[in-house]
């Protein structure tokens, strides 16, 4: 329970946090200093926050635990390739956005996509897009809070307990602080997460004799080895994760938080920075998930190692609920909590568990955004901010918040995937998908309304469709996938342990890729805004 | 010539990304205990920040700060 007490502790610092930056408001009721910090965010909080704001259960609890199952291509799909294309976007397009931002007041992307395209309802479809493919990312947050409360506590606190008590705090803090308390609650978080990896590597390697004869045993092992090789990953699915980093910069709250520098030249360090900041969480994380498969002395570990075992030996003579039960069974998010349990005194483990805390809790950039698109696309845009005055505005924007935070909260009560897969399934490939909309509003002269609306309403019908395909083919059991759809022996549909393939690849590169061509081709053939209108950005 | 050449280099460390010569194997382990794949990928974001550097150094968009400097100037009012 000791642990669990510094989870506590901690929590009780990030609401005071929310609460000290509710006092320190500059502008009142003003709705830009609730929802952006007032457009002021110094290089440091900036550069921590963003990068923050981006790191999810997932980048501790998810990482680990694809590792725990997958070896070490984990690094190499999610984490370099992240380090390469998000701060590539954030150089190109946040700048901009940044810069749109300053001198033309807006505060969401729907905002400027309504003024650039001179749209009302397109707007609002690509509000209604964006708001349903975030509500996941925010979901994940409270499982993950779930998860590593109970397990921290030992088994004492239970997940539906730890997730409505992290629930409650991430809306205390938004709630109050609104952008300001988030970005320093963010920035709190990513320093403590930064020193996890470090520690957490040390006092792990150190318990466990040293990762040489670990990895050496590994290698000697049939069933271990490829863990430490990629030669299970079919390269076509390798590459098609580097389309996955695209949605970042598409992310409502990313480009929100862009919006929140002071200054252009706070983005020099973000960008230099971003591929680091990730090295130093992943690594240790990605490692010592690998590195669990050798721990043969914790009995959860074990469990979950014969469930992927039976899995894979009688995972096709089973039912798709069977092995759909077994894959929850071997799901490792939570062996890196395991490990620090098994090696770290009482007392650093609940610093580390807080550590972890700090990383499953960034959906907190998530509720704030999407109470921010909430009040200015939808209330404020459809002239309720006139009617009512700023002061209402930003109420309806805390009523907001502590609505979808209730809703997220009874959604991953009820929510069977693991956090890994309900991220990358749903949210992550959507937003790729609608990135090209910010690269063509920014960029191309040409774009139009009729565009974005195809691009829009083409990524809602596919990730529609992947997920009614997912629904309605059962996983096959680990080993070769089954193929759905075939034209003169080419594989076009498959349905894979993991997910699906189109042409072996993930469904993201098509959504990509057929958002692009439709953006273009579309734009072609309707009418262009007015020149006053293109002149404001070109 | 340089954004030529920058752009080169951002595509040329995108196809580095797919090593696929050392996909089915762990060795060299280096320093002892880490496989080269991994080794591999974690020079590799290295690498992306060195990109990042020098894309921020050579192609900065200055142009979009001095559009910005202009708008506040013209916002403030003269004493």
């Amino acid at each position: 329970m000791i642990p669990a007490i510094f989870v506590f502790l901690y929590l009780a610092a990030v609401l005071y946090i929310g609460v000290f930056a509710f006092r320190k408001a500059r502008g009142g009721k003003k709705a830009e200093d609730y929802f952006l910090a007032s457009r002021s965010l110094g290089p440091f909080v900036f550069l921590f926050s963003l990068f923050g704001t981006n790191m999810t259960a997932f980048a501790i609890l998810g990482s680990s635990g694809h590792a725990f199952s997958n070896g070490i291509v984990t690094f190499g799909l999610m984490a370099s390739s992240s380090g390469l294309v998000i701060p590539l976007t954030i150089f190109f397009v946040g700048t901009r956005v940044w810069a749109l931002g300053k001198k033309h007041g807006f505060m969401t992307p729907v905002q400027m996509f309504r003024d650039r395209w001179e749209c009302r309802h397109i707007g609002t479809v690509i509000f209604v897009v964006q708001a349903v493919l975030l509500v996941p990312y925010i979901i994940i947050g409270i499982m993950g809070g779930g998860t590593t409360l109970n397990v921290i506590s030992g088994g004492k606190v239970p997940y539906w307990f730890g997730g409505a008590i992290v629930a409650l705090v991430v809306m205390g803090y938004v709630f109050f602080g609104g952008m300001r308390g988030t970005a320093w609650v963010n920035t709190f978080q990513t320093i403590l997460f930064l020193t996890f990896g470090v520690i957490a590597i040390i006092v792990i390697g150190a318990g466990m004799g040293g990762f040489k004869s670990a990895v050496n045993a590994m290698l000697a092992s049939p069933a271990l080895a490829p863990l430490l090789t990629r030669e299970r990953i079919s390269p076509y699915y390798f590459f098609s994760y580097t389309f996955i980093p695209l949605s970042a910069i598409a992310f409502p709250h990313i480009l929100i938080f862009c919006l929140t520098a002071e200054k252009m030249k706070h983005f020099k360090k973000t960008v230099i920075f971003y591929p680091l900041c990730i090295l130093a969480i992943w690594l240790p994380c990605v490692f010592l998930g690998v590195m669990a498969n050798r721990v043969t002395d914790v009995p959860a570990i074990r469990a979950k190692q014969e469930a992927r075992r039976v899995l894979a030996t009688q995972g096709k003579t089973m039912t798709p609920e069977a092995r759909d039960e077994l894959r929850e069974q071997s799901a490792g998010d939570d062996v890196i909590m395991l490990l620090l349990q098994r090696y770290a005194p009482l007392w650093l483990a609940g610093l580390l568990g807080a550590g972890i805390m700090a990383a499953v809790m960034a959906s907190d950039s998530q509720i704030l955004a999407l109470s921010t698109m909430f009040t200015e696309d939808v209330f404020a845009f459809y002239g309720h901010k006139e009617r009512f005055g700023e002061a209402v505005q930003v109420l309806t924007g805390r009523l907001f918040i502590v609505l979808i935070t209730i809703f997220a909260y009874v959604v991953a009560l009820r929510a069977p995937e693991t956090i890994f897969e309900l991220a990358i399934q749903y949210a992550f490939s959507g937003f790729a998908a609608l990135s090209p909309l910010l690269v063509a509003a920014i960029f191309w002269k040409g774009s139009t309304k009729w565009g974005a609306f195809a691009s829009t309403a083409w990524t809602a019908s596919a990730v529609i469709a992947v997920a009614l395909f997912q629904h309605f083919v059962p996983a096959p059991a680990p080993g070769p996938s089954v193929v759905v759809w075939s034209v003169a022996g080419m594989e076009v549909l498959s349905r894979t342990p993991g997910g699906t393939a189109v042409f072996g690849f993930m469904p993201v590169v098509p959504m990509v890729l057929i958002s692009v061509l439709l953006m273009w081709t579309v734009s072609l053939v309707t009418s262009k805004p007015n020149q006053t209108t293109i002149a404001k950005y070109f | 010539m340089k954004r030529i050449l920058l752009v080169i280099a951002v595509i040329a460390l995108y196809a580095l990304h797919q090593d696929f010569w050392f996909w089915r194997t762990a060795h060299p382990l280096v320093f002892g205990f880490v496989p080269i794949g991994l080794f591999y990928q974690a020079c590799f974001s290295g690498a992306a920040s060195l990109l990042m550097w020098l894309l921020v150094k050579n192609a900065w968009p200055v142009h979009l700060e001095h559009e910005i400097e202009q708008v506040k100037s013209e916002e403030e009012p003269t004493p």
